[in-house]
């Protein structure tokens, strides 16, 4: 039991699905740290594992896991050392919860979004309908979603609308940390910017803190306090998002900024040839070396994550 | 000085839109509900009066948010939907007199690549078919003719060695190659235009730009003409020469790319730029500012202006009353708002 | 192809596809050695004949290897005759030309509980006016021998030991069997185990007359699967039936399936009335009476197996299955590629055959394969219910003559669980491939 200040701290978390093939290596050694009232955001493109990495932290697995190790430090205690009744009834959406990938999508469509919202808050904190239903209410005022939708179902709502019912639902047990997977690929560029205000606005009002899982990078500058940039199943870059969208340190990170085209401003755009790895089988190099135009003769190890004035890089050109 | 464009004599068609490879004049697509099997409930007006002129190797973008119509629009181009009113004139000839073969002639003009990868192909069918399928259609009965131009195509798009991809099934590309077989597709039958919906929304931030600068190469190798459709408006900076910002089912301004993106004339499209995000770190400082509301019903469109129910600088007494005509402020800089009278 | 091998793979994964597809292909072969050993008119004319051809068999006779589990051994039938070898026969001249014996004997053992059901002898005789000799006599394991019967031959000539009065006089009883099989001196009524021999000295008259005879036992079991009420063989309907089932159930099965999915995928397509019209005649024949129309057909036009099949399927086009494919179609419709391939401009009856239908193919092979049972199991209920081809032999025909003939009452289980169960087989093959099918085809399914 460690005197931490930190509101999570993730150590050697690793995460290996079963499959036909092999063992597909979601999530592989990861590490990072999070603070109170701050915002992450883990960038990657697609397979580079960064769902699993949020059903990794929450526990919410599937059938096929071959590997699961590590520790998860919520509030300094080790969430991964209890069972799986006792983690569901004092972890999960008590301390933290999520808004998973096309949550919208996801919303019962026979019950009243109300009474869905209303859910989480009798299940986990135990009140009675009525306590859950205002509680209910309380958030959908703060996410901006208007009173009288309580009582509509979910096809009646807008995709702006339903994903705004999601957070409700996850925000609706005060949890302390919110992971949200991808929480406006879908949506429009108005929508996305109302969601990102609500977003904004919880987290100083309420104090929470999130992981931010996304391969937009230009919106994950509106949440971010910091920066985890991931590729097949590694964290490559960790840094404060002020210094990281200035000037990122990984040739990833480099290359994938160069490959985002800028409203203000003209660039030269550049892309990476080639294809992340597949998870399955994964060699002892440093990964991104394949695609790597800075490679050399020591990429042929794995990189060890340095750290240099409170950012962190795996990567050999900063030993 | 104004112009007016709401109802288009037949001289202005010859005299003023001879040379545009594509001319859509004030197009009206309404899609009609029906009440249970009989009797009618109202129209959804998807496209509701739109009129440009695109010229020979010119790349357009229209952008705009789901429901503003894009997608309509793209698809009478395709002739995919029939106009309910309004005239598409391709190559001087108008769509609405085609006869049948003249409209196989006309589908063989126009490419189309779509937004999902894998959806747009056959998944039980291996590359080779997939693209002799348009050239079969066409009329190219020699097989070796086929396989040659299959290969030209291939090769275009940098799927080589062909060999290697021809008996591939679509799942066993990855997204970027499957888009790229979207596009041989598209241009196999050698088109003069290519109309292009969301080409690379859902294909990783990586692969994007390579697939955007195939487009622009393939536009300026063969003088295409293309339409892009996409709600992502830095992309369209970089890959297009005008712009064009529909909103519900009208388009609300039309510029080139560097006067719309310095300055948005429209209100909407001054929403649209600050609620578009560059990766910048200070964004997380600051709210952003969205107009209220959600964009309107087209069963029952707001009368008068359609922004202005979200408008902050609605003319009481005007905007509501009366639907605004175009209006050039600035030379090729169009905007249909009051504000310019 | 190699998705073909694929799922050839993925098949052998599931022991209920190993198992079915073993069933099927045993079902298959037995089919083949029918059609190859019994031509179409062979059979019908065993099913169909009449008395001359039946009339070696016993009636009700079980199958031989009920033995196996019983304690009471019970006779097994047989024939033989002297033109085969299977009898001894020897001609011997004598110092008359036209005069020689014909000497036919045949020693067998008897080892069985019972005494048989009944023994005949057919004698054949060529010759041009004068009739042959035959004396018969039967030495049994004990070293008596019973003079049986003393006759002339004429061209055919039929001997039944049960039935000549004149040996009933002679061995001063009714129940001939029970005389010449069982020890006068034992106190049971069991027959005395041995080797028992027939004897028949025979004379002919002419010169180049012969006589030839066929010895027929006729015990309570007979062959591989028994007989029935007119001393059919039962392994003919049952090998018969077995291609007769399939070809019925898998065309059926196979024509119903391939026009449901091009109606289906036609009415989506165009949509507007013929799609309308598609649905409402679905959803009639849905209510109207399959059997009853498919009895009314049978009782006034012809019972022809064809003709069944035809209407069956004409009548199952239209089944719920529309429905199940229409939905679907109505999502793939929707499809990108078939947009794409609308917009470059292809014919409508290219998108439903060459876009549309493909898609289907893998929904189609499961229902298919599991559809057959239902097929296979109608044509034997029409064949119960007295409307089976007239001329066939089928599965259901033998339930109906067992069920006619009250076998279940008289206790000849035999009759009626034999084709029931080849039935049940079969329904249980394609029943357990078309689960496997459909869990590798319909991926979801595969966690269950």
């Amino acid at each position: 039991m460690t005197q931490d200040n930190k509101l999570l701290r993730i150590e050697k978390l690793f995460l290996y699905f079963n499959s036909r093939l092999g063992d597909v290596q979601a999530v592989d050694g990861v590490d990072f740290a999070l603070d109170y009232n701050r915002a992450v955001v883990i960038l990657g493109e697609s397979g580079c594992g960064k769902s699993s990495l949020a059903k990794a932290i929450l526990r919410l697995l599937p059938r096929n896991v071959s590997k699961y190790s590590g520790k998860v430090l919520l509030e300094g205690s080790d969430t991964m050392a209890l069972d799986d009744e006792e983690y569901r009834l004092n972890v999960r959406w008590v301390g933290m919860s999520m808004v998973p990938q096309a949550a919208m999508n996801a919303l019962n469509p026979v019950l009243r979004v109300g009474d869905q919202v209303a859910e989480p808050a009798m299940i986990h904190l135990g009140v009675n309908k009525e306590k859950a239903l205002l509680q209910a209410k309380n958030m959908f005022q703060h996410v901006g979603v208007p009173e009288g939708f309580l009582n509509r179902y979910a096809f009646e709502l807008s995709g702006g609308m339903r994903q705004r019912v999601a957070i409700a639902m996850a925000l609706v047990t005060s949890p302390n940390l919110i992971i949200l997977d991808e929480p406006t690929s879908a949506l429009d560029v108005l929508t996305q910017a109302n969601i990102f205000n609500v977003l904004k606005r919880t987290k100083k009002e309420l104090g929470t803190s999130y992981i931010l899982i996304t391969h937009d990078i230009a919106t994950s500058s509106e949440l971010a306090d910091d920066v985890a940039v991931m590729y097949a199943g590694q964290i490559v870059e960790y840094a404060d998002a002020p210094r990281f969208f200035a000037e990122p340190l990984h040739p990833y990170s480099k290359a994938l900024m160069a490959s985002v085209p800028t409203l203000r401003g003209k660039k030269v755009l550049d892309f990476i040839e080639g294809q992340p790895p597949s998870l399955i089988n994964l060699p002892e190099r440093c990964r991104f070396a394949p695609r790597c135009h800075s490679r050399f003769d020591k990429c042929e190890q794995d990189p060890p994550t340095i750290e240099k004035d409170g950012r962190k890089v795996k990567c050999w050109l900063y030993t | 000085m104004s112009v007016e464009v709401k109802e288009l004599s037949t001289d202005r068609v010859h005299s003023d839109h001879s040379d545009a490879l594509l001319s859509v004049q004030d197009l009206r697509v309404w899609f009609e509900l029906r009440r249970f099997g009989l009797g009618h409930a109202g129209y959804v007006h998807a496209v509701d009066g739109v009129s440009f002129d695109l010229g020979h190797g010119e790349a357009i973008a229209v952008v705009g948010e789901s429901g503003c119509g894009k997608s309509t629009l793209m698809k009478t181009i395709l002739a995919l939907h029939q106009p309910t009113k309004g005239e598409i004139v391709f190559d001087g000839k108008k769509l609405s007199e085609l006869d049948s073969n003249e409209m196989k002639w006309y589908r063989s003009q126009v490419g189309y690549v779509q937004q999902d990868p894998y959806g747009a192909l056959a998944p039980f069918m291996n590359i080779k078919r997939i693209l002799e399928e348009p050239l079969i259609i066409g009329g190219v009965r020699s097989k070796e003719e086929r396989e040659q131009r299959v290969r030209n195509d291939m090769e275009e798009v940098k799927l080589h060695p062909v060999e290697d991809y021809w008996n591939k099934y679509p799942h066993m590309l990855s997204g970027g190659q499957q888009q790229r077989v979207v596009i041989a597709r598209a241009m196999t039958m050698e088109p003069k235009l290519l109309v292009a919906d969301e080409p690379v929304s859902m294909l990783d931030a990586s692969v994007r730009v390579e697939i955007l600068k195939l487009f622009q190469g393939l536009q300026q190798k063969y003088n295409l003409s293309v339409i892009y459709i996409t709600h992502d408006l830095a992309t369209v900076s970089y890959f297009s020469e005008r712009i064009f910002v529909m909103y519900a089912g009208r388009i609300a301004e039309k510029a080139r790319v560097d006067p719309l993106l310095q300055n948005p004339l429209h209100p909407y499209t001054h929403a649209l730029l600050q609620g578009t995000s560059d990766p910048d770190a200070k964004n997380a400082l600051s709210f952003k500012e969205v107009p209220p509301g959600e964009p309107p019903s087209l069963i029952i469109p707001p009368p008068g202006c359609r922004f202005h129910p979200r408008c902050a600088k609605a003319i009481k007494g005007l905007c509501e009353v009366e639907e605004p005509p175009e209006y050039e402020p600035e030379p090729g800089h169009f905007v249909s708002c009051w504000l310019f009278k | 192809m190699s998705a073909f091998r694929n799922s050839i793979r993925d098949l052998l994964r599931y022991p209920s596809a190993i198992l079915g597809s073993v069933i099927i292909l045993f079902l298959l072969a037995v089919s083949v050695y029918a059609l190859v050993t019994i031509p179409y008119g062979e059979a019908v004319r065993l099913w169909r004949g009449g008395e001359e051809v039946w009339y070696q068999n016993p009636k009700y006779a079980a199958p031989a290897w009920f033995n196996y589990f019983s304690n009471k051994k019970q006779p097994v039938s047989f024939k033989v005759n002297s033109t085969d070898g299977s009898m001894l026969k020897t001609i011997t001249p004598s110092s008359d030309p036209n005069i020689s014996t014909v000497d036919i004997t045949y020693s067998f053992d008897y080892a069985y509980d019972g005494v048989p059901q009944e023994l005949m002898i057919y004698f054949t005789s060529q010759f041009k006016e004068k009739f042959s000799f035959v004396s018969v006599s039967w030495i049994t394991p004990d070293g008596r021998t019973i003079r049986i019967a003393d006759m002339a031959a004429d061209h055919s000539l039929t001997f039944r030991f049960s039935q000549d009065q004149k040996l009933q006089k002679r061995l001063k009883t009714e129940d001939v069997m029970q005389a010449i099989f069982v020890d006068p001196n034992s106190p049971t009524q069991a027959p005395l185990k041995g080797q028992y021999q027939l004897v028949i000295a025979g004379t002919t008259f002419e010169k180049d007359a012969t006589i030839d005879a066929e010895f027929v036992l006729h015990g309570e079991l007979f062959g591989a699967a028994g007989t029935d009420k007119y001393r059919r063989d039962l392994l003919l309907p049952l090998l018969y039936g077995t291609p007769i089932a399939l070809a019925f159930g898998l065309l059926a099965a196979l024509g119903t399936s391939l026009l449901t999915m091009v109606i289906a995928a036609a009415g989506t397509w165009y949509g507007g009335w013929l799609d309308e019209l598609i649905q409402r005649i679905t959803e009639v024949n849905l209510v109207l009476p399959f059997l009853a129309i498919l009895i009314m057909v049978g009782t006034f036009f012809s019972r022809s197996i064809w003709l069944m099949l035809s209407v069956t399927i004409l009548l199952s086009i239209f089944s719920g299955s529309i429905k199940t494919y229409r939905a679907i179609f109505m999502q793939s419709k929707e499809s990108s590629y078939i947009e794409a391939a609308r917009a470059y401009g292809a014919s409508s009856s290219r998108i439903i055959f060459s876009y549309l239908i493909p898609r289907m193919v893998p929904l189609l092979i499961p229902a298919l394969v599991s559809s057959v049972p239902s097929f296979v199991f109608l044509e034997a209920s029409l064949a119960v219910l007295g409307l089976g081809d007239p001329v066939l032999p089928t599965w259901g025909k033998v339930i109906n003559d067992a069920f006619a003939d009250g076998a279940l009452y008289q206790g000849r289980y035999y009759w009626v669980l034999e084709p029931a169960i080849l039935l049940m087989i079969t329904g249980f093959g394609f029943a357990m491939l078309g689960f496997a099918l459909d869990r590798i085809f319909n991926p979801r399914l595969r966690d269950i």
